[in-house]
């Protein structure tokens, strides 16, 4: 049946309080999991990263209903989607996740880290994740970026070239000190002096 | 091929702060957000096989040991890009209160009746055309706590993925007629008319099936147009 031209998209609502039992039920709910928060496959190749954080409101108070969600390239910087015409992603890495907040609006995910992107101009990105952060009270949801400390190419990325050079802290993540897989903190804030950049796309 | 998507099409989204609902104050940023060209990162979005969407999935009246209690409905539609052209392969999934306004949620403490025989959680997969189809329970209005006297319409939760990750899509599908839209931060929080009715499913007596349950189609319009070649790849 031909449709006719719709006028516009479908607006966006909030997620609500209560998405967790059918997006994000992990275990607690009588619902499967579609996505978890742990995107490492075991035939994976890269270097084995965890990223963790906790989610702010306007307040500084951490946000308990918050969804997060990424979606990244592989350790060669390939994309699991066949809209990306290059050679395929040779593993079973989906390089898409998602997790709800706990009690303290604490997250985390368990990943590779991506390899280089190029832009549109066939510029290397350096390597970053890209975030999408749903919550109750967003009407709409945000999208940022999560870029590694200590990247030599954070200094040529022709998105971080973007942003004022006093808020480029608030997308890149920050090294902690340990042994074994590497673990970075990247906390969210909303709003005030150490909100996160957002991008309008 | 891979689409374009156009900032153009987020005028239809309702701004972040939008101080009626109470939440958005301090949950919206308030420094500008920053513009940028969408790169592959952007442009490619997750793909799902079979193992994501189970065969029963979109009915959300057999979950359970017997049937929920509650007016059965069939809830279809179009998922569809700005273009009318229709999303195939994309996935739909859904989450609602019961017929009595309660969720399962362990912080739902509305004082309604949970129903041990409903959820009120489903998924779909659109098929080649991009059409879905889901069969359940037409869920409850609620009260909720952003004013005196505040009730939510009834309503269902909808979270969609289409081609890209910048057209990812979360909704609510309200009904036709309902008395309280007037009233609802979170409806009008859309301030374009034509955009707000686009939220509202109708009423749909052809594919309503006889002696068994109503209709109603939620079509959903994704972002996404201008067909043209993807650079550098």
């Amino acid at each position: 049946m031909p449709q006719a031209k719709p006028d516009g998209v479908t607006p966006s609502q909030t997620v609500g309080p209560y998405f967790a039992y059918g997006l994000t039920p992990g275990g607690k709910y009588e619902w499967n999991d579609a996505f978890t928060n742990n995107l490492v496959t075991p035939d994976t190749s890269g270097e084995r990263v965890r990223v963790e954080g906790t989610v702010f409101d306007g307040d500084g108070v951490p946000i308990v209903d918050c969804m997060l969600e990424i979606w990244q390239a592989d350790s060669q910087g390939r994309f699991s989607d066949p809209q990306d015409k290059r050679a395929l992603p040779n593993s079973s890495f989906k390089g898409f996740g998602r997790i709800g907040t706990d009690a303290k609006g604490a997250y985390a995910f368990d990943t590779i880290k991506p390899g280089q992107v190029a832009d549109p101009d066939g510029k290397p990105q350096a390597p970053h994740i890209v975030l999408a952060v749903y919550a109750r009270g967003m009407l709409l949801h945000l999208y940022s970026r999560i870029y590694f400390d200590g990247e030599a190419a954070n200094a040529a990325d022709p998105v971080l070239a973007l942003v004022p050079a006093d808020r480029r802290a608030t997308l890149i993540a920050t090294r902690q000190p340990g042994n074994g897989n590497a673990v970075y903190r990247f906390d969210i804030h909303l709003q005030g002096d150490k909100e996160t950049v957002f991008f309008d796309v | 091929m891979t689409l374009v998507y156009p900032v153009q099409s987020l005028a239809a989204h309702p701004p972040r702060l939008s101080p009626a609902y109470k939440s958005t104050v301090k949950r919206s940023p308030t420094k500008p957000l920053i513009p940028m060209r969408h790169t592959l990162s952007e442009l490619t979005g997750p793909v799902y096989g079979h193992e994501t969407v189970r065969e029963h999935d979109h009915d959300l009246t057999i979950q359970g040991k017997s049937e929920p209690i509650g007016e059965r409905i069939i809830v279809h539609g179009h998922v569809l890009d700005e273009d009318g052209r229709g999303v195939p392969n994309a996935l739909v999934e859904l989450w609602q209160a019961n017929a009595c306004g309660r969720y399962v949620h362990v912080v739902d403490q509305h004082p309604a009746p949970l129903d041990p025989n409903f959820t009120g959680a489903g998924r779909a997969q659109t098929d080649a055309e991009g059409y879905y189809r889901f069969v359940t329970i037409k869920p409850g209005a609620y009260p909720w706590g952003n004013h005196h006297n505040a009730w939510r319409p009834a309503h269902i939760h909808f979270s969609v993925f289409g081609h890209s990750f910048v057209s990812r899509l979360v909704t609510q599908m309200y009904f036709p007629g309902d008395p309280l839209f007037p009233f609802d931060p979170i409806f009008n929080s859309v301030t374009d008319e034509k955009a707000r009715n686009r939220m509202i499913s109708s009423f749909d007596l052809d594919n309503t099936k006889p002696d068994w349950a109503l209709c109603y189609r939620f079509n959903i319009v994704l972002r996404g147009r201008n067909a043209t070649p993807m650079e550098n790849s």
